[in-house]
């Protein structure tokens, strides 16, 4: 049995399965080298104060990474993903964790839409208005 | 500095991307994804892909390249460390693959003030070197602070 999900039966208002993941500062100096995103608020503290943040924060696109872990985890195949969306709502800095949770919105045919978020310990959104079209 | 919109629309000179096995590996790593289908070539044939797919936000990579010539161009005025990240959009026509052998042409799809800040929505079209259309990526930039003051206020 595929440990995937089954488009055809999916029905508004199915949970996804949630995606988690404490954020540690060596992820984002991996996730800076692996994306090619060096820009210095992610790794130097300075220039992050600098610029009038707390300290270095995840890169959008990390937390977006993870988001997407949930849906090609839940699909299995990424051929079926059609359409991602997020806005980056809220900064997330390294030692916090990141949890993903989404659902099904509509089923139309065989075109599925996902509503999902990010958040992080304390619920506060970090991605919002996340969307997902997914379709056999 | 205040953003100059006039080049709003202009569409810059495509980059050349050869998508390589062991960097699609990388990056699935780099976003904890463990599923073998990204990692292993059998694994991914067996799924029914030619070779290693890549995870759906790799496509990124490219459009950071592609953006690279659009922030780099003195004319835009873009301070990159001032830079956070708005919004972000996929759209795919199929998963990027190892292998491929892309083009990423990046555009400045908006320039606009946001109180004291500005929107950037940089377009990048990824494509085969054949032309077959493979994702369109949509970045939206929040440049911090650099709004041009409003009539009669210091």
């Amino acid at each position: 049995m595929s440990p995937h999900v089954d488009l055809r039966k999916v029905r508004p208002g199915d949970a996804l399965p949630e995606v988690a993941e404490t954020i540690e500062r060596l992820d984002l100096v991996r996730y800076a080298g692996a994306s090619g995103d060096f820009n210095p608020i992610h790794w130097n503290d300075e220039v992050a104060k600098a610029v009038g943040l707390p300290g270095v924060i995840a890169h959008g696109m990390y937390s977006m990474g993870i988001a997407a872990r949930m849906l090609t985890g839940w699909v299995g195949d990424p051929a079926a993903i059609k359409r991602l969306k997020v806005r980056f709502a809220a900064m997330i800095e390294p030692g916090q964790t990141l949890t993903a949770k989404g659902e099904v919105a509509e089923v139309d045919g065989g075109r599925v839409l996902v509503r999902f978020h990010a958040e992080d310990e304390k619920g506060e959104k970090v991605l919002s208005k996340g969307e997902a079209e997914l379709e056999l | 500095m205040p953003l100059n919109q006039a080049l709003v629309g202009k569409a810059y000179p495509a980059v050349r991307y050869e998508v390589g096995r062991e960097k699609l590996r990388e990056f699935a790593v780099a976003i904890g994804e463990t599923d073998p289908i990204y990692h292993d070539e059998a694994a991914a044939r067996a799924a029914g892909h030619p070779d290693l797919p890549a995870v759906p936000t790799f496509a990124v990579v490219l459009s950071l390249r592609a953006g690279q010539v659009v922030y780099g161009d003195p004319a835009l005025g873009l301070d990159y460390s001032r830079v956070v990240h708005g919004e972000q959009e996929f759209l795919y026509h199929r998963p990027i693959r190892a292998g491929d052998r892309l083009l990423a042409a990046g555009k400045v799809a908006a320039a606009e003030a946001k109180g004291r800040h500005e929107l950037l929505t940089l377009e990048t079209e990824i494509t085969t070197e054949a032309g077959e259309p493979v994702c369109t990526v949509r970045a939206t930039l929040l440049s911090r602070g650099t709004a041009p003051p409003r009539e009669g206020r210091g």
